[in-house]
């Protein structure tokens, strides 16, 4: 499927951290590639309860969000740093 | 880096809609009236969420089309095959209660100290958040020089058109119509690529400040074209919205 960016999980990031991050920096874990959360690929399944970002330069994945109820469960041990 | 990290609680919170205006046959600017609403930055956009009888729930970003300063307006394009806008675009009407949480994002926003010369491409319905740009511009007396290209497929699916067409002084409004050009038409007609680019787009010398926003597809192809043509990757800031449509 097509990727977005990270603007489109401005939202539920802002749940998650509770402060705007699309602006925020990160580093992958894998290759070292430095972005800002806006520009990292997100694939959103719209009839799944998980969203996967991932690194565009290695596509290696860098965070995992899954929705159950009320709780969104948080996977980070794809990045180097946030924030 | 741009935007102010803003430490807020985003909630879901239920708005009014107080008019929906026609923009194109797919396309409906839905006005809102938002209770408490902590003001936006151009660029930003909004989260809607429908709920059905059965508690299934849908989500979906929505770009604000209105500048800072002027109630809340989201602009939005019906897919056939989607799950939010058809009842967006075609059921919603004035009066209605609807329910979002915003603003959101801090990355794809400008403000008139970010400065130029601005850049905005956009691909179909991404024209939105750069219209938001535009409104904050004029409305804020900003002199910075603006170049927007705007690829549609025909000229009825211009959205904004009757705006764009009145001139701004500073704004140039370049169209580009990729499937089918009116008899007599003067505007480019074929799909955005580094030629085009090269014609149209500030010299990479000037420092421009870009908005990229459409399909994925479109905007992967954009930013790299002008990337390769020297534009510094730092200053131009992408969102892409998936699918393929508009362009």
């Amino acid at each position: 499927m097509e990727a977005v960016d990270g603007n489109a999980i401005g939202g539920l990031l802002q749940e998650v951290f509770g402060t705007e991050m699309t602006a925020a920096g990160s580093v992958c874990g894998n290759c070292g590639a430095a972005r800002q959360v806006a520009e990292l690929a997100v694939y959103a399944y719209a009839h799944a309860p998980g969203t996967v970002v991932r690194c565009p330069s290695c596509d290696s994945v860098l965070m995992v969000f899954v929705k159950i109820h009320d709780r969104t469960c948080v996977d980070l041990l794809g990045l180097a740093a946030l924030g | 880096m741009a935007g102010t990290a803003v430490r807020r609680r985003l909630t879901w919170q239920v708005a009014k809609v107080t008019a929906v205006t026609v923009e194109t046959a797919s396309v409906r600017t839905i006005t809102l009236d938002v209770p408490g609403w902590p003001g936006h930055q151009a660029g930003q956009h909004v989260d809607i969420r429908l709920t059905d009888e059965d508690g299934y729930v849908a989500e979906r970003s929505y770009s604000i089309a209105s500048a800072p300063g002027e109630p809340v307006a989201l602009t939005v394009e019906r897919l056939d095959d989607g799950e939010v806008s058809p009842y967006l675009t075609d059921e919603l009407r004035a009066g209605d209660d609807l329910e979002l949480r915003g603003p959101i994002g801090g990355y794809f926003v400008w403000e008139p100290d970010d400065g130029g010369p601005l850049l905005l491409l956009a691909g179909g319905s991404g024209v939105v958040p750069l219209r938001s740009i535009l409104r904050h511009r004029e409305r804020t007396g900003s002199t910075v020089p603006v170049r927007l290209l705007y690829s549609s497929r025909t000229l009825n699916d211009v959205i904004y058109r009757n705006e764009l067409d009145i001139p701004t002084a500073g704004v140039e409004v370049i169209h580009t119509l990729t499937r089918h050009q009116p008899p007599g038409w003067a505007g480019y007609a074929r799909r955005v690529d580094a030629a085009l680019l090269a014609e149209v787009a500030w010299p990479a010398a000037a420092m421009p400040l870009t908005y990229v926003c459409g399909p994925t597809s479109f905007v992967e192809a954009v930013s790299q074209d002008l990337v390769r043509s020297g534009y510094r990757p730092e200053r131009v800031k992408t969102e892409r919205f998936g699918g393929t449509g508009g362009t």
